[in-house]
C-alpha cells in the first residue's frame, strides 16, 4: 500500500472542499483499503467520512433515508427495514461477513469495485484499471462475470447486493458538490455501463459525495424478496441474484420490479419481466412466462453461459418467495 | 490411571485461545527489519534488467536483492529437498508469480510499498500453462516416489478381462489445482550471528529445514538452528524447506539485521506448492453379480519445468489393492508446464485418486443395478494382492457396517432423482478411505526430575495435530504419571531429531521413540534402585519393578524417585531413545481404512448443492486421543467437502497467472458449508503397524470425501459428474 | 564460502518521525501527515501509545508495533476473519481498519478476553469442545463467537454457523467450535 494522508474534516463542507481538491472519500474502507493494498488503488490523501454526520437512518410513512454512513449491519437489523423494505434488509445480511458489514456502509457499498480477478491484480492487463491495456477476461477467466451489459472491453460484474435491491425499490441517491451544491438522482442512473471507457463507473463529477439514499415506501416494498445464488453457503459475491417486489393484490399484479446481481455489469432492472407481468394476473403460469423473458440481450463469454438459464430460475424462485 | 485412548484437552489448549501461542513470524528480535518478495508477471523468458530507482528512494527502505547482487549459492548442496529453486541464482523465469527480488525496509508497510514500485523487464518466451493441451507429451517420471517403485504395474490381463466382462465403464476424471491455504501465511525470520544461523520459520520439518539452509548457505547442519513451536496449519505446503526461507536468510545476512519475511495471502498461491491438476482414465469391468473383472487407472498430472524439480501424484497407488480384481494395471506420467512446483497437499495421491477410482465403483455398481455399499462388500479385499501380503490389520468391513448402520444407508432408495423435499434432491452417497501407514526414524529425549515433572523433547511438530498432547499421553501412561506432570518440547531442530510430519506419519515414528525413551529413563531407575543396597533388591528381576506414580515400586515397598535420585546424588535421570521402521513392511500391507456416508441436498432449479449429514467410520488402529482423533477425522472430511464443492485454483490461460489468488475468491468452506459430522472410531487394537498399533489420521478421513459427495449429487439429480469441484452448473440441466 | 558482493542501502533509521510539517492541508480539514504520527489506542482497558502510518492497519499496529501477536493475520484482505477484534463492542477485521481511525474508541482482542487468568466462559468452552487444531484462527473465532452472542444470534447451530461464516478455519473445526459456542451462550 502505498502512503497517504488521513484528513479528518469537521463537516461536510471541510470534507467535500478537501474531495474537490482530489482528495479520495474513505467510509468504511472495506473495499479501497484491499484495492490499496494490492495497488490497485494509489490514493496519495483520503478524506476521513467517519466524523460527518451521515449515519442516521430517517423512516416516515412514505419513506425510509439511509445515510451513507449507516453501517450496512444496522441498516439490515433495523425494524422498519425488515419490515417495509425487507429486500433491503435481505440482500445486505447475504453480503460480506458480520464483521465487514459491522464496517462497510451504505454509501461505500453502492460504489465498490468489481470482484473481477483481472481487475484487482495488477499484473494482468486491464481496461478498467489502465485503460486501453486490454481485457483479457473476455477469453480468460470469466466464470463470474457479466453477460449484460458488457462491452468489448470491460465484462467486470457490478458486485453490490445492495444496489440491486435498492433498484427495485426505485431508490434515489442524494449527493453532494465540492461547491456546496447538491443534487439527487435516481440510483438507477448512478452506475455506467462500460462502454470504451470502463474505467468510468460512475455518472459522480468530481469530489460529489454521496450523502444519503432515499427510498420511497410502497406496497410492493412490503412486499420484496431478495434471493442469491453461489456456490458457498456464505460469505461469498453473488453468481446470480434476483430482487423483486411486487404489489400483487386481489390477484392482480399491479406493481412489479425485478432486477438482478452477478450478471450485468452494473445493477441490472429486468423491464421485461416486469411488463410480462404488470396488470397481468398472478398465476404459476405467468411468472413462469415472466422469469423466462429475464436476460434478454445477454452476451455470454466463453464460460458464463450458464448464467442465462441460473437467472431466469433465480427470478422465477424469487418470484415465487415474494408472492408466496 | 492410563490416559491414551481418552479425550482429554489439548494441553496447549490454553496458549491457543488466549493468543499467546507463538508461531514463525510473532518472535521479537531487536533491529528486526522486514523482506517483502516481487514476483515475476510473466510465465517465462527472461529478465532483461530492473529499474529500481522508485523503489530504492522510498523511505525506510534498507535493500533491494535481485539476480543482480543476490549472494551466490553454493550449488548442489539443497540436500535432499524436491524443490530447487528459484533462488533468484540466475535470470530465467520459468513461472508467472516467480520470485524475482526481495526488498527490505524498515517497516512492513514500507517494505510493501517499496515492493510495489520495483519495475522489471523481461523478455517474453512462450509459455506451456495448460496441461490438458499438452497431455501428449506427458512423460513417465523420473523418480516416481523416490524411485521406491516403479510408476506403473499390472497383474492379470486387464484388456482382455475388460473386452469379455459384462458392465464396462471407461471413463476420464478431472481434479484441478488446489492450493492448501493454512490460516498462517508462511513467515520467517531469520537471524545471522556469524556463520551461525537461527531460523523461526513456519515448517513441517524442522529438521529438513536445517538440512537444506545448510546447504544452501554451505555451512554445517550444526551452524543451523530452526525453531517452530507452532504452526498455523501446512497440509503440505509447509512440508518442504521453500524459496522464502532460504531468501529470508540472505536477506538477512545481507542486511546484517534480523529480517521477518511474511508471504501475502497471493504469495501463499506461488511460493509452497499445490495439489496439481490431474487426469485420470479409468477403464474397469464387472460381471453380473458384481464382481470385480478388470480395473485400469492411468494418471497424469501437472509438474512444473524440470529446473525446479519434479512432482508426481501418486493417484492410482489405491487402485492395485483396495478391491478383489484379479486383473489391474496402473500408471503414473506427469505433463510439464510453465506453472510453479507443485506438492504434497492433504492426502497427496490418495485424495485425487480416490476421487476417480471410488466414482468409478460407483458408476459400475449402478450399471450392474446394486447397491454401492453391497458391490463394494462384493469386492471386498482381503488381503493386498498387489504386493501379496495380508494387512497388518484392516477393519474396513467394520467402517462398513457400523457407518452404513449410524447414517441408516439401508432406508436408500435404489434409483436416482427418487427423493424430493419442495425444491430440493435428495441424494446419498458413500466412498470408501484409504491411506499408507508410514512411520520413519525419530528420536527422543525423557528427563526425569527429583520432583516427579518430566520433560519429554523430540525435534517434531504439531500443526494443529495434537503432538504436544497425545506425546503427553504417552509419555504419562509410560511413566505412569499423571498427564500434567508431563511436559513436551518440540519444533526445535537442537532437539532430537524426529522426521518431516508428512504422510501421517508424526504419531506412528515419534510415538514409539518416546515410549522407548520413557521405558529407557524408567530402566535408569529401576537399574539405580536395583543397585541400591538398602533397599535390598538386587537380587530381583528388574521387570518385577515398577516405575508409577513417581516412584520406583518393588515386590515389599517403594521409593520415591526423588528419594532414590538424592541417595544417588543426581538431580535427575535423563535417556534419549529412537525407534525406526521394523520389518512391518516387508511382512504386511499397511494401511488405514474407512468409509463416508452422505446426504446432499441440490435445489432442483437453481442447482445449489450443500452437504447436509454427515457420518464417517475409521480405521485409525490404536486412538491416542478420541478427543483430537475426531478433531482430524471431521477437519479431513471438511477439507474433503472444500475438495468436492468449492476449490479450485482458476490459471489464465494466456498468461499462467493465477486470478483467484486470495481467500475470498480461492473458495474454502466456510461455517455455513459445513452440518453436524458423526464420527465412529472402529475398534482396532493392533500392533503389527508398528509397536502402538497407530496408523495415523490426518490424511485418511479426506479420502473419498469428494466421490462420496459426487455419488450422492449423482444420487440426487441422476447427473454423473467426473470432476471437482461439482459446481452449480454442472447440475442445472437436471432441472 | 559466500563469495557475494552485497549492495545494500545505506541502513535508514528504523523509523522517521514528521511533525505537523507536511505540505499543504486542505483548509478547516486537519490533515495526519503521510509519515509516521504518534497516537494513543485504548486496547484492552488500556491507554496503547505507537506510532503509526496513516496507512497502518490496526492489526500491523497491534503485532508489529505492540507485540499483541494474538490476534493474527491470516489474508490481509477481510476475506477470512482471523483478525477479528471488537471496536467499541462491534466485531470488525483489523486488517481493513486504519489504526488512526481506531483512536478513541475501546479497543479489546483476544489478549483483553480472560480475567485474571481466567479464561472467558467462550474461551473455556473452545478447549472444552477442542473448538481448535492448530489455533491460528482461533483467537479471531473467539473474538466472533464472543460478540455473536452478545448480538443474539446463537439462537441454534443453523444461525450460529451462518453468523460465524466471516471466521475461516481450515483445519476444519467448525462442529467443534458450533458446539463450543452453544455450550457458552446456553452458560451465559
Amino acid at each position: 500500500m502505498q502512503s497517504f494522508t488521513l484528513a479528518a474534516p469537521n463537516g461536510l463542507d471541510a470534507a467535500t472542499d478537501a474531495g474537490g481538491r482530489g482528495g479520495r472519500y474513505i467510509a468504511g474502507g472495506t473495499d479501497l483499503l484491499q484495492l490499496a493494498k494490492d495497488n490497485v488503488e494509489t490514493p496519495d490523501r483520503l478524506i476521513d467520512l467517519e466524523p460527518l454526520p451521515l449515519t442516521d437512518i430517517t423512516v416516515t410513512d412514505d419513506s425510509l433515508r439511509l445515510g451513507a454512513m449507516a453501517r450496512m449491519s444496522e441498516v439490515a437489523a433495523h425494524p422498519a427495514v425488515v419490515a417495509r423494505w425487507p429486500v433491503i434488509s435481505q440482500a445486505l445480511l447475504a453480503s460480506a461477513s458480520p464483521q465487514i458489514r459491522n464496517m462497510g456502509t451504505i454509501g461505500g457499498n453502492l460504489l465498490q469495485r468489481t470482484r473481477c480477478g483481472y481487475f484487482r491484480d495488477t499484473g494482468f492487463a486491464c481496461n478498467k484499471r489502465v485503460p486501453g491495456s486490454g481485457c483479457p477476461a473476455r477469453e480468460g477467466e470469466n466464470r463470474m462475470l457479466a453477460i449484460l451489459g458488457t462491452s468489448e472491453h470491460c465484462i467486470a460484474s457490478h458486485a453490490s447486493d445492495l444496489a440491486v435491491a435498492l433498484i427495485v425499490l426505485e431508490a434515489s441517491v442524494d449527493l453532494r458538490a465540492p461547491d456546496g451544491t447538491t443534487r439527487t438522482i435516481p440510483l438507477a442512473e448512478l452506475h455506467k455501463l462500460p462502454g470504451d471507457t470502463p474505467h468510468v463507473e460512475t455518472t459522480l463529477r468530481p469530489g460529489e459525495l454521496i450523502t444519503a439514499v432515499a427510498v420511497p415506501a410502497s406496497r410492493a416494498g412490503m412486499r420484496s424478496h431478495y434471493l442469491k445464488v453461489r456456490d458457498r453457503a456464505s460469505f461469498e459475491f453473488a453468481l446470480v441474484s434476483a430482487a423483486v417486489a411486487i404489489d400483487a393484490g386481489a390477484g392482480t399484479v399491479h406493481d412489479i420490479r425485478v432486477a438482478a446481481g452477478g450478471v450485468g455489469t452494473k445493477p441490472w432492472r429486468l423491464p421485461e419481466v416486469e411488463e410480462a407481468l404488470r396488470g397481468h394476473p398472478l398465476t404459476p403460469k405467468t411468472l413462469a412466462d415472466a422469469a423466462a423473458l429475464a436476460g434478454q440481450g445477454a452476451t455470454p463469454a466463453t464460460q458464463n453461459g450458464f448464467k442465462q438459464v441460473l437467472l431466469r430460475r433465480a427470478v422465477l424462485r424469487a418470484l415465487q418467495t415474494a408472492t408466496a | 490411571m492410563a490416559s491414551i485412548g481418552k479425550p482429554i484437552d489439548r494441553v496447549d489448549g490454553h496458549l491457543k485461545v488466549t493468543g499467546r501461542a507463538t508461531y514463525a513470524a510473532e518472535f521479537a528480535l531487536p533491529g528486526l527489519v522486514h523482506a517483502v518478495l516481487v514476483q515475476s508477471t510473466i510465465a517465462a523468458g527472461k529478465i532483461t534488467g530492473f529499474d529500481l530507482a522508485a523503489a530504492q528512494s522510498m523511505p525506510g527502505v534498507l535493500l533491494i536483492i535481485t539476480p543482480d547482487n543476490a549472494l551466490r549459492l553454493p550449488t548442489g548442496k539443497g540436500g535432499s529437498q524436491p524443490v530447487k529453486g528459484p533462488l533468484l541464482q540466475d535470470h530465467d523465469v520459468v513461472f508467472n508469480g516467480q520470485h524475482v527480488a526481495v526488498v527490505v525496509a524498515d517497516t512492513l508497510d514500507r517494505a510493501l510499498a517499496a515492493a510495489a514500485r520495483v519495475k522489471v523487464q523481461y523478455r517474453r518466451d512462450e509459455a506451456v500453462t495448460d496441461m490438458d493441451a499438452v497431455l501428449a507429451q506427458a512423460y513417465v517420471p523420473k523418480s516416481f516416489r523416490n524411485g521406491a517403485r516403479p510408476a506403473d504395474s499390472r497383474r492379470g490381463d486387464p484388456d482382455t478381462a475388460y473386452q469379455a466382462a459384462f458392465a464396462k465403464l471407461d471413463a476420464t476424471y478431472v481434479t484441478p489445482i488446489e492450493h492448501h491455504n493454512p490460516m498462517e501465511p508462511h513467515a520467517t525470520i531469520a537471524r545471522w550471528e556469524g556463520d551461525r544461523l537461527t531460523v523461526w520459520t513456519a515448517t513441517q520439518g524442522i529438521s529438513t529445514a536445517q538440512r537444506t539452509l545448510a546447504g544452501h548457505f554451505g555451512i554445517d547442519p550444526a551452524q543451523v538452528r530452526v525453531i517452530c513451536p507452532f504452526v498455523g496449519g501446512g497440509f503440505g505446503c509447509k512440508g518442504n524447506t521453500w524459496p522464502p526461507v532460504t531468501l529470508a536468510a540472505m536477506a538477512a545476512k545481507m542486511t546484517g539485521r534480523p529480517v521477518k519475511l511474511v508471504l501475502t495471502r497471493a504469495q501463499m498461491f506461488t511460493s509452497n506448492g499445490y495439489r496439481p491438476r490431474t487426469v485420470q482414465k479409468i477403464r474397469a469391468a464387472a460381471e453380473t453379480d458384481g464382481a470385480l473383472q478388470s480395473l485400469r487407472h492411468d494418471g497424469f498430472n501437472l509438474t512444473s519445468q524440470a529446473m525446479l524439480g519434479e512432482f508426481s501424484e501418486p493417484v492410482a497407488l489405491a487402485s492395485e489393492f483396495l478391491y478383489a480384481c484379479p486383473n489391474v494395471a496402473v500408471s503414473h506420467k506427469v505433463v510439464a508446464t510453465n506453472m510453479s512446483l507443485p506438492t504434497y497437499m492433504r492426502a497427496p495421491g490418495e485424495a485425487s485418486g480416490m476421487f476417480a477410482l471410488e466414482s468409478a465403483i460407483d458408476e459400475l455398481a449402478a450399471t450392474v443395478r446394486m447397491d454401492p455399499l453391497a458391490f463394494r462388500m462384493r469386492n471386498y479385499a482381503e488381503n493386498d494382492a498387489h504386493e501379496g501380503k495380508p494387512y497388518a490389520s484392516k477393519a474396513l468391513m467394520a467402517c462398513y457396517t457400523q457407518g452404513a448402520r449410524a447414517f441408516g444407508w439401508e432406508g436408500r432408495a435404489a434409483g436416482t432423482r427418487a427423493t424430493r423435499d419442495g425444491n430440493v434432491l435428495v441424494g446419498w452417497g458413500m466412498a470408501t478411505a484409504t491411506y499408507p501407514t508410514n512411520r520413519q526414524s525419530a528420536a527422543a529425549r525423557v528427563r526425569i526430575g527429583a520432583d516427579g515433572s518430566v520433560l519429554v523433547q523430540s525435534g517434531t511438530q504439531d500443526l494443529g495435530t495434537g503432538t504436544y498432547t497425545v506425546m503427553s499421553q504417552v509419555a504419562a501412561d509410560a511413566l505412569g504419571v499423571p498427564v500434567s506432570r508431563i511436559r513436551f518440547e518440540l519444533g526445535d531442530s537442537a532437539l532430537p531429531h524426529a522426521p518431516v510430519s508428512g504422510g501421517s506419519s508424526t504419531v506412528p515414528s515419534v510415538a514409539p521413540a518416546v515410549a522407548a525413551a520413557c521405558a529407557a529413563a524408567a530402566g535408569k531407575l529401576r537399574d539405580m534402585a536395583r543397585a541400591d543396597p538398602q533397599l535390598g533388591w538386587g537380587d530381583v528381576d528388574a521387570s518385577s519393578l515398577q516405575v508409577q506414580d513417581g516412584a520406583v515400586i518393588g515386590p515389599d515397598r517403594r521409593i520415591g524417585i526423588a528419594a532414590l535420585l538424592a541417595r544417588h546424588g543426581q538431580s535427575s535421570v535423563e535417556a534419549v531413545a529412537e525407534s525406526g521402521p521394523g520389518d512391518e513392511k516387508k511382512r504386511f500391507s499397511l494401511h488405514a481404512f474407512g468409509a463416508h456416508f452422505v446426504e446432499v441436498r441440490v435445489d432442483a432449479e437453481l442447482g445449489e448443492i450443500r452437504v447436509a449429514r454427515y457420518v464417517g467410520a475409521f480405521d485409525i488402529g490404536r486412538t491416542l486421543n478420541a478427543k483430537t482423533a475426531r478433531s482430524q477425522l471431521i477437519g479431513g472430511i471438511t477439507y474433503g467437502i472444500g475438495m468436492a464443492l468449492l476449490e479450485e485454483t482458476h490459471v489464465d490461460g494466456e498468461t499462467g497467472r493465477i486470478v483467484n489468488a486470495n481467500i475470498a475468491e480461492y473458495l474454502v468452506p466456510v461455517h455455513a458449508d459445513v452440518p453436524a459430522i458423526e464420527t465412529i472410531l472402529v475398534e482396532n487394537q493392533e500392533s503389527r503397524s508398528n509397536p502402538l498399533g497407530v496408523k495415523g489420521a490426518g490424511e485418511l478421513p479426506m479420502v473419498g470425501v469428494a466421490a462420496a459427495i459426487a455419488n450422492a449429487v449423482y444420487h440426487a439429480t441422476g447427473v454423473r459428474v467426473r470432476k471437482v469441484p461439482i459446481r452449480i452448473e454442472d447440475v442445472l440441466g437436471s432441472a | 564460502m559466500l563469495g557475494a558482493t552485497v549492495t545494500g542501502l545505506a541502513l535508514a533509521p528504523q523509523r522517521s518521525r514528521a511533525d505537523d510539517t507536511s505540505p499543504a492541508p486542505a483548509p478547516a480539514a486537519p490533515v495526519r501527515s503521510a509519515e509516521a504520527v504518534d497516537i494513543v489506542l485504548q486496547v484492552n482497558g488500556s491507554p496503547l501509545p505507537l506510532t503509526v502510518e496513516p496507512r497502518t492497519s490496526l492489526l500491523d499496529a497491534l503485532r508489529e508495533q505492540a507485540g499483541l501477536n494474538g490476534t493474527k493475520k491470516g489474508c490481509d484482505r477481510g476475506s477470512c476473519g482471523a483478525c477479528t477484534v471488537h471496536v467499541d463492542g462491534r466485531r470488525v477485521v483489523s486488517c481493513l481498519t486504519l489504526a488512526v481511525r481506531a483512536q478513541g474508541k475501546a479497543i479489546t482482542t483476544i489478549e483483553g478476553l480472560a480475567v485474571n487468568g481466567t479464561l472467558h466462559p467462550v474461551q473455556a468452552a473452545f478447549v472444552a469442545q477442542d473448538g481448535f487444531q492448530c489455533g491460528y484462527c482461533t483467537p479471531g473465532q473467539i473474538m466472533s463467537a464472543v460478540a455473536l452472542i452478545e448480538e443474539g444470534h446463537a439462537g441454534s447451530d443453523a444461525e450460529i454457523r451462518s453468523w460465524m461464516s466471516g471466521n475461516i478455519c481450515r483445519c476444519g473445526a467448525y462442529p467443534n467450535i458450533v458446539a463450543a459456542i452453544r455450550d457458552a451462550a446456553q452458560e451465559g
